[in-house]
């Protein structure tokens, strides 16, 4: 066993991070906020700009479309060392890490040279279009519809929680082109222009307050053929590689964590309190635990294994205790805790503005529940749930 | 960056869980279980004794295999997946990594060869009575290389043929090893929650021993008279050994949850199929594995002694504690009316997470510990 770096990762460290000092600010605490100011897309556009044209972006990438070449390790020293810059990264986790390899995955060379260098370069923005009203947890069961006319296909339909839609210029689209099918033999995936006539982005108004997330109305948009990704009826096995590539993304807490709270319980005399020191100890353990397992992957990766279903667990523990810590520290704050407002909440409202946020983070990208069928599908191999439409055709439902 | 065991430890591994799979099944830890009258599986402790796995982590020049703390670490996980029914943890990870510790030169050479080849079985015995260990509630008193008090439970207290015995010594306290075949020492064994390990009450009435003396510069704070200080790097060496106990049986206990879950059926199919029963085995495997990495962290610094070693120690017990417990209990109820029978071993593995999880102080002793260290280390 052994955490240092080999003299390879050391230098590509040393590389990183000098070039990471020369463009951004060290992290501080209340940085986590300020994916709410108002400059926030340019400068994430500007910081990705920057980025490809030194080739730190995508750095597994192969270097014919823009990435490094770099090995997956190379990636995780990268994504450590940004992690300690307020580095504007947001609206380019979704197109960079699911969309973009999407396309990379099952686009004609024409698309490939279409999209992959601008999406780098922070020049696009990406969203994804997969859940519905009545289609999230199981996504398959979609009904926005493509029906084919000529040389491209008619979109209409409704989608809904797609992140970043009313900023983005891309998004991979989830339609069903066949319903007389069983549900996930009808569904084919596209690239589609957000930009286009026909596309209605609706702002959605956050538990949160915030409005990250719209509702997108499709009306007789037009989508040639050639922008079809995969086989018709194939759009669940491209949307699966989306899904592996979110579950990747997703797991850290993008919000206060054991150190924060220990910090403040500090300054305001709470650490003297038993009850919250055993609950300190135990967000301590999950996350030094979720932390080292993320090394155990890593020296998996290092050696050529591909990365297990580890990755699953990291969600279940992060969002939770995110929320755990939140409600905390608000409640050692007693009838005071409730106020959000930065200038009077104690550490800039950090704690209450996580609490309204936590909710969102357990539900996206796949709930709970969700993880924890796939933990106990995959990982140990229990019985799959009951599908009572699986063998039958969507249109019978 | 790796952060995993080594092929050499991997093949160490293997061959220990093809060893005691066949060598302590179930059947010999029922043994123990089934008679009052007897402490401990001799058949399968003279097996281990000859493997030479006690002497894994002690030095060639002792006696021992010279291999290193994180083979120990290999060999505990795998005793804890079967229930070892033998004093090992006793002899190994308190009374030798004890001598280790806080022997002079001349101690080492006396008790770690004998420990080594089996030939003499230790133990720690610190405990008086309920609520957690600290220098108040230490009343065996030794002066002048005379020690007189009454330890319990002592775990293997009456297998062992030495014991470390924390006793009183002026204002402070101090580590004594005790010859348990004299005339001053009496022992009794003793009823506990977990049968398949013995636990005794020993009485010394002026029996003689021999104080530990340390040897200046093995990377040791000052010991000072106050063996409260030594104890306290005692038990967070033995912290991670017994966490990767702790790991195993809990990982075992999530093999056999699962493959019940697979057979069982109810209601015209696996009971596996059913989400509250799957969730909780997708609980038990998240817990375990923040044990298993917190563990192999516990083993990093255990290894390497480093200076994380106070918190990497609490943090793996801590978990291992959750996990084991966590585990252990939800095994027995994915067994449901079966679970509960004496025929099944789902309880053997309850009794075990409990007394593991006590032994060298209860998960509120090392929360405490652990937050204090995080709290020393914030402030610099
Ligand atoms: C902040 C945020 C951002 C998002 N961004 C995007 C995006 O960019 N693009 C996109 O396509 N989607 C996005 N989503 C949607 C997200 O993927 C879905 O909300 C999520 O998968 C849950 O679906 P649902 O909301 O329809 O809930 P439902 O599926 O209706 O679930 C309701 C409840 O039922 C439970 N449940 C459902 N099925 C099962 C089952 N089989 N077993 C046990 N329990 C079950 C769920 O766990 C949940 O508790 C986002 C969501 C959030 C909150």
């Amino acid at each position: 066993m052994d955490f240092t770096d080999t003299t390879e990762e050391a230098a590509f460290r040393a590389e990183a991070n000098a070039f990471l000092s020369q463009h951004l600010e060290p992290k501080k605490a209340a940085a986590i906020r300020s994916g709410r100011r108002e400059d926030y897309l340019q400068r994430a556009k500007d910081w990705q700009k920057v980025k490809a044209e030194n080739r730190f972006a995508q750095i597994t990438w192969p270097k014919e479309i823009g990435g490094r070449g770099g090995s997956p390790m190379q990636q995780v020293i990268w994504n450590q060392e940004e992690s300690k810059f307020d580095a504007p990264i947001g609206p380019f986790a979704i197109g960079l890490g699911m969309c973009v390899p999407t396309v990379i995955a099952f686009g004609s060379d024409d698309h490939k040279k279409r999209y992959v260098q601008k999406a780098l370069f922070g020049e696009e923005i990406w969203c994804q279009l997969f859940s519905e009203p009545a289609a999230g947890s199981d996504v398959a069961g979609l009904k926005t519809k493509a029906v084919k006319d000529g040389d491209d296909w008619v979109i209409n339909g409704q989608k809904v929680w797609t992140s970043g839609a009313h900023y983005s210029d891309y998004g991979i689209l989830l339609v069903r082109t066949d319903p007389d099918v069983p549900k996930h033999k009808g569904l084919t995936m596209f690239i589609v222009d957000m930009k286009q006539e026909g596309v209605d982005v609706r702002p959605i108004h956050q538990a949160s307050g915030g409005s990250e997330f719209n509702e997108v109305y499709f009306t007789d948009v037009r989508i040639p053929d050639s922008d079809r990704l995969g086989e018709p009826g194939m759009g669940w096995k491209v949307a699966l590689v989306t899904l592996m590539n979110e579950r990747l993304a997703v797991g850290g807490s993008p919000g206060p964590d054991w150190a924060e709270i220990m910090d403040y319980a500090r300054s305001s005399g709470s650490m003297s309190d038993q009850a919250f020191r055993a609950k300190l100890a135990d967000w301590y353990v999950a996350a030094q635990g979720y932390k080292l397992t993320k090394f155990r992957t890593q020296t998996a990766l290092s050696k050529g294994e591909t990365p297990g279903p580890e990755n699953s667990i990291g969600k279940v523990i992060t969002a939770n205790h995110l929320q755990d810590i939140c409600n905390s520290a608000i409640e050692m704050q007693d009838h005071y805790g409730i106020i959000s407002d930065k200038d009077k909440a104690p550490a800039d409202a950090i704690f209450q503005e996580s609490f309204m946020w936590a909710p969102g983070l357990r539900i996206a990208g796949g709930t709970d529940e969700i993880l924890k069928n796939i933990i106990a599908e995959r990982v140990l191999g229990l019985p799959q749930d009951v599908r009572v439409d699986k063998d039958k055709p969507f249109s019978a439902f | 960056m790796n952060f995993d065991f080594s092929d050499d430890q991997k093949f160490l591994r293997d061959e220990a869980r093809k060893f005691l799979e066949a060598q302590c099944t179930s059947a010999h830890v029922r043994a123990v279980l089934d008679d009052d009258g007897m402490s401990h599986n001799d058949e399968v402790w003279q097996k281990i004794v000859e493997m030479g796995w006690l002497g894994a982590a002690i030095p060639e020049e002792y006696g021992g295999l010279g291999l290193g703390m994180l083979e120990l670490c290999v060999i505990a996980e795998e005793l804890g997946r079967v229930l070892a029914p033998v004093p090992f943890g006793s002899s190994a990870y308190f009374f030798a990594e004890t001598i280790k510790l806080a022997g002079s030169d001349e101690q080492k050479a006396e008790w770690l060869p004998k420990v080594a080849d089996g030939s003499i079985v230790g133990c720690l015995a610190t405990t008086e009575g309920p609520g957690a260990l600290s220098a108040s509630n230490v009343h065996t008193t030794a002066k002048d290389g005379v020690l007189s008090g009454t330890k319990v439970p002592v775990t293997d207290g009456d297998i062992a043929t030495h014991a470390v015995v924390l006793a009183k010594e002026g204002s402070g306290a101090g580590l004594y090893v005790v010859a348990l075949d004299q005339d001053g020492v009496s022992r009794t064994s003793l009823k506990t929650i977990e049968p398949t390990r013995s636990h005794a009450e020993i009485t010394f009435n002026n029996a003689s021993a021999t104080r530990l003396v340390p040897q200046e510069g093995n990377g040791l704070k000052p010991y000072e008279g106050n063996g409260m200080v030594l104890l306290e790097q005692i038990m967070d060496r033995a912290a991670v050994l017994l966490a990767f106990e702790q790991l195993g049986g809990a990982s075992r206990c999530l093999e056999m949850a699962t493959d019940y879950a697979k057979e069982r059926h109810a209601f015209g199919r696996p009971i596996g199929g059913n989400q509250a029963i799957k969730h909780k085995l997708a609980d038990i495997y998240v817990k375990n594995e923040v044990a298993r990495s917190n563990a192999y962290y516990g083993a990093w610094a255990l290894s390497t002694d480093a200076a994380e070693l106070p918190e990497a120690a609490a943090a793996a017990r801590v978990a291992a504690s959750e996990a084991f417990w966590f585990a252990s209990k939800e095994n027995i109820q994915t067994h449901g009316g079966m679970g509960f029978t004496w025929e099944v071993d789902c309880h053997l593995y309850y009794r075990r997470a409990k007394l593991l999880a006590v032994q060298a102080g209860s998960p509120a002793v090392w929360k405490e510990k652990l937050v204090s260290a995080l709290e020393t280390k914030n402030a610099a």
